[in-house]
C-alpha cells in the first residue's frame, strides 16, 4: 500500500515541478505555439515549393521546354536531399543570415519549407506520373493545350494519389523541427530540455513532450483521413 | 460527296533513332509507316483493318498529333495539321479510345461539358443541355450524375463517342473501340456507331469487327507493312480480295 503511496507522491511532485513551479507550463505552451507555426509555415511553404519544383521537372520530362529551370530544380534535389536537416538549419542561420540580424523563427521556417521542398516536389512527381498517359491524350484530343489539360485533367487526380504520402510528409517534417533547438529556437522540445535542466529529472518533461508530439501526429492523422475521404467520392 | 476533309501525303512515322540515357549512339529504329498517300471526303465511313503492329492505329494518331508524324504532310479541311494549331484543329476532329480515357474525377455530364466550356465554344447552359440530349442518344441519360469507374465498359465507351460528339467535331477517330471491351457489350458500342454513321458524320475506324467494316463502312482500308494495300468498297474488298497479303488476313479473321 505504502509503495503505491509513496510512488503517487513521487509522480505529483514530478508534475508540480515539471508544470506548476515557476509557471512552467507557459514554456511548454509557447514551445508548442513555436513548433505549430514552425511545421504549419514550412508545410505550406514545402508544398508551394514542390509543387512549383514537381511542375517544372514533369512538363520537362514531357515537352522538353523548361531546359534550365529543369536543370536548376535537379540541382536543389540533390543538394537538398544530400545533406542532413540539421546541417541545412544551422548553415542557414549561422552562414546565410549570419551577418544580419533576423529573427530565428522565419530562419527555421525557411530551412525547413527549403528542405521538404524537395521531398514534396518527388511526391507530386510521382503523383503526376502515375497518372495513365490516356488522361493526357483525351484530354489534348479534345482541344485542350499542354497546361489546360495538366491543371485540368492531371492535376486533381494526381494530388488525390498522393494526398497519403504527403501526410506522411507533414508528420515527418513536425517531429523534424524538434531540431529547432540547435539555433536557440525555443520549441516544444527545447522547452522540454530546459525543464529538465531546472529540475534535473530528465522523465517527466520529455515523456511529456513525446506525448504532446503523439496526439500532435494523431491529430493530423484525423485530419487526413477525412481529406482522403471527401476525395474518394469518385471511386466505385 | 466530293468536298475533301482530309489530304496524306507521303505520310511517315518511324521510332526510335533519339539519343537517350542508357544507349551509346541512337536508339534502334523502326519505320512503322513509310508513306501513306489518302483523300478522305465529308461523309466517308473508313474501316482500317490489317494484322497488329502493321501501323494502322500509328496512323490514325498521326492524323491527330498524339503521334508525331516523321513525314509527310496532312491537311485538315484545307488547313495544315501542324503544331502551331493543333488545339484549334483538334477541337473538329474528335477521337475516341480503346481504353475509353474519361475522366475519373469528373461526373459523367461533367465529362461531356468540360472542354466546349473550358474552350469557350459554348456556355455553360449550352454545353449542359447539349450534353442532356447526347446522353439521351446513347441512351445513359440516368448516368449523368455518376463517375464513370461505376459503369460498365459498354457504358463507359458510349460516354466517351458522347464526349467526343460534344465539341460538334467534323470527324470522328475511333482507335479500336471496342477491343477492350467483354464480348456482350460490343454489340451495344458498334450499333450506336452504326447510328452515327446514318447520320452523315465522316468517321475514322481502326477495327477488328469485319462486319462492322462490311454493314457500315463505305471504304475499307487494308494495311501492311507500313502502306496501304487496299483502299475498296467493302463488298469488292472482302468478296474478292486481289492482294495475296489480305487474302491471308481475311482466312484468318473469317
Amino acid at each position: 500500500m505504502s509503495v503505491f503511496q509513496n510512488l503517487w507522491a513521487e509522480l505529483v511532485s514530478e508534475f508540480t515541478a515539471t508544470f506548476i513551479t515557476e509557471q512552467r507550463y507557459l514554456l511548454f505552451l509557447n514551445g508548442l505555439k513555436t513548433t505549430l507555426i514552425v511545421a504549419f509555415a514550412a508545410a505550406a511553404l514545402g508544398v508551394v515549393l514542390g509543387f512549383i519544383i514537381a511542375y517544372i521537372r514533369t512538363t520537362h520530362d514531357q515537352t522538353g521546354h523548361l531546359r534550365i529551370l529543369n536543370a536548376l530544380a535537379k540541382l536543389y534535389l540533390t543538394v537538398i536531399r544530400g545533406t542532413p536537416t540539421m546541417i541545412q538549419l544551422l548553415i542557414m542561420y549561422f552562414v546565410i543570415f549570419g551577418s544580419v540580424k533576423i529573427d530565428k523563427l522565419p530562419v527555421a521556417i525557411m530551412a525547413f519549407g527549403i528542405n521538404s521542398g524537395a521531398y514534396v516536389a518527388e511526391i507530386f512527381r510521382s503523383g503526376i506520373m502515375s497518372i495513365p498517359p490516356g488522361q493526357m491524350e483525351a484530354a489534348r484530343s479534345l482541344g485542350l493545350n499542354y497546361t489546360q489539360a495538366t491543371w485540368k485533367i492531371i492535376l486533381p487526380q494526381a494530388v488525390k494519389n498522393v494526398l497519403p504520402a504527403l501526410g506522411n510528409e507533414v508528420i515527418v517534417l513536425l517531429k523534424e523541427t524538434s531540431i529547432s533547438g540547435y539555433i536557440a529556437l525555443q520549441d516544444l522540445t527545447k522547452a522540454g530540455d530546459i525543464v529538465r535542466s531546472r529540475t534535473y529529472s530528465a522523465f517527466f518533461p520529455y515523456i511529456s513532450v513525446a506525448v504532446i508530439y503523439l496526439v500532435l501526429v494523431l491529430c493530423l492523422e484525423k485530419l487526413l483521413g477525412y481529406m482522403e475521404g471527401r476525395l474518394a467520392r469518385s471511386d466505385r | 460527296m466530293t468536298d475533301k476533309i482530309i489530304e496524306v501525303r507521303g505520310l511517315k512515322k518511324t521510332y526510335g533513332g533519339e539519343k537517350k540515357r542508357g544507349y551509346k549512339g541512337l536508339t534502334p529504329t523502326l519505320d512503322v509507316l513509310k508513306g501513306i498517300d489518302i483523300d478522305i471526303y465529308r461523309g466517308d465511313v473508313v474501316c482500317l483493318i490489317g494484322p497488329s503492329g502493321c501501323g494502322k492505329s500509328t496512323f490514325l494518331r498521326c492524323l491527330n498529333h498524339l503521334e508525331k508524324p516523321t513525314g509527310g504532310t496532312i491537311k485538315f479541311e484545307g488547313t495544315e495539321v501542324n503544331e502551331a494549331h493543333i488545339d484549334k484543329l483538334r477541337q473538329k476532329m474528335g477521337m475516341v479510345f480503346q481504353h475509353f480515357n474519361l475522366f475519373p474525377h469528373m461526373t459523367v455530364k461533367e465529362n461531356l461539358c468540360m472542354a466546349p466550356v473550358m474552350l469557350k465554344l459554348k456556355t455553360r447552359e449550352e454545353a449542359s443541355q447539349k450534353a442532356d440530349e447526347l446522353l439521351a442518344r446513347v441512351g445513359l441519360s440516368d448516368k449523368a450524375n455518376v463517375y464513370p469507374n461505376s459503369l460498365s465498359g459498354g457504358q463507359q465507351q458510349r460516354i466517351a463517342i458522347a464526349r467526343a460528339l460534344a465539341m460538334d467535331p467534323d470527324v470522328i477517330l475511333f482507335d479500336e473501340p471496342t477491343s477492350a471491351l467483354d464480348p456482350e457489350m460490343v454489340g451495344e458500342v458498334l450499333a450506336l456507331m452504326k447510328e452515327l454513321a446514318h447520320t452523315g458524320i465522316t468517321m475514322l475506324v481502326v477495327t477488328h469487327e469485319m462486319g462492322f467494316a462490311r454493314e457500315v463502312s463505305n471504304r475499307v482500308i487494308f494495311i501492311d507493312e507500313g502502306v496501304i494495300q487496299e483502299d475498296e468498297p467493302p463488298e469488292e474488298l472482302f468478296t474478292n480480295p486481289k492482294n495475296p497479303r489480305l487474302k491471308a488476313f481475311l482466312s484468318k479473321m473469317l
